[in-house]
């Protein structure tokens, strides 16, 4: 039959442009024996169940219980984060960026949305947008006051540049009141965003009321 | 202090700033090909085809010129732009040829067309009926 010739215009299925131009790519590269679809699957799997900022909030709560743990991550990131079971892709070549009262750390990507995966999963929606990717690096204090963060006048903004080669993880402060806190509890307080230096840990005022 | 507690929280700065898409910590895709062509990049670099810098430089070539063609580029682009480099680099490895890709994707939207809806499209349906 003629494919659409009789048919009327909404009995039959349409892909979108994109949809169409990523079923080109895939059915081309398997193919060739590039890619394999059920490595895909897997990869997928990993980036929308497994991997994300939960990851990155143990590395935190560890450093926060344990000194020797924290000197061990600042000095040498990436295999400290591979000690807690951390790694693979993207997060190759770690660097930690302690928060202090004197310095708050800010990472962005400028040129695409490099982001370590390991730790935090796939960059949130914002952190590839082109509003953030410029405006922190001219006006982090802008930003962070967008993101409801207000810092001390004297509290110097470093803004770290990710590259393909080298990738950022701040360790943000840990909260007052969190004394004695064990590490699960801790980790639960760590947000994505503190760990991106767009946002601070602070205690939920629910816990802070439980105390 | 607790305004900035639930701020913080899931619903980072997105209704502060609205120029920023929003963004709570829901699903990494916003649809199925974007995990498709996100895992086809990953899976392409792990077998040496091309380096992570060289990814890097594509994905910003791309970033930036949909940039200069007027896309406000607010994240929800980002797959597109994820695309277009793919394309750009496979052509360049000599993976796909530019015009091999035209015409599968020809050939995708003829066997879309000959679906009726609801069945799963296959390629070459439209010339087997």
């Amino acid at each position: 039959m003629g494919a659409g010739d009789h048919d009327h215009p909404h009995e039959h299925s349409e892909l979108s442009e994109l949809e169409l131009r990523v079923r080109a790519l895939e059915s081309l590269l398997t193919e060739k024996g590039y890619v394999d679809p059920a490595a895909l699957d897997e990869i997928i799997d990993t980036y929308e169940n497994r991997v994300g900022p939960r990851n990155g909030a143990r590395v935190v709560a560890r450093a926060w219980s344990n000194e020797e743990y924290k000197a061990w991550l600042l000095k040498d990131a990436t295999a400290a984060i591979a000690d807690l079971g951390y790694t693979g892709r993207q997060g190759e070549d770690m660097q930690v960026l302690e928060n202090t009262p004197a310095v708050h750390n800010m990472v962005v990507c400028t040129l695409c949305s490099c982001y370590p995966w390991p730790v935090l999963g796939l960059p949130p929606v914002w952190y590839k947008s082109a509003p953030y990717r410029s405006r922190v690096v001219i006006d982090p204090r802008g930003v962070l006051a967008d993101f409801g963060v207000t810092l001390p006048d004297d509290t110097e903004i470093r803004v770290w540049d990710s590259t393909s080669e080298m990738r950022y993880l701040v360790l943000p402060m840990r909260p007052e009141g969190t004394e004695g806190w064990n590490e699960d509890r801790l980790a639960d307080i760590v947000t994505r965003d503190s760990m991106i230096g767009t946002g601070i840990v602070s205690v939920p005022a629910a816990a802070a009321a439980a105390e | 202090m607790n305004a900035r507690v639930r701020s913080d929280a899931n619903d980072p700065g997105a209704h502060l700033l609205p120029e920023l898409p929003r963004d709570a910590e829901g699903p990494v895709f916003d649809a199925p090909w974007q995990a498709q062509v996100f895992a086809m990049a990953v899976k392409l670099h792990e077998q040496g085809h091309f380096t992570w810098a060289e990814w890097a430089t594509h994905l910003g070539a791309e970033i930036k010129s949909a940039q200069e063609s007027g896309d406000p580029d607010r994240g929800d682009t980002y797959y597109d732009h994820w695309l277009r480099a793919l394309e750009t680099l496979v052509a360049e490895k000599n993976l796909i040829g530019s015009a091999e890709l035209t015409d599968r994707r020809d050939a995708w939207d003829r066997a879309a067309r000959a679906t009726p809806h609801g069945e799963p499209i296959v390629l070459g349906r439209e010339q087997n009926p």
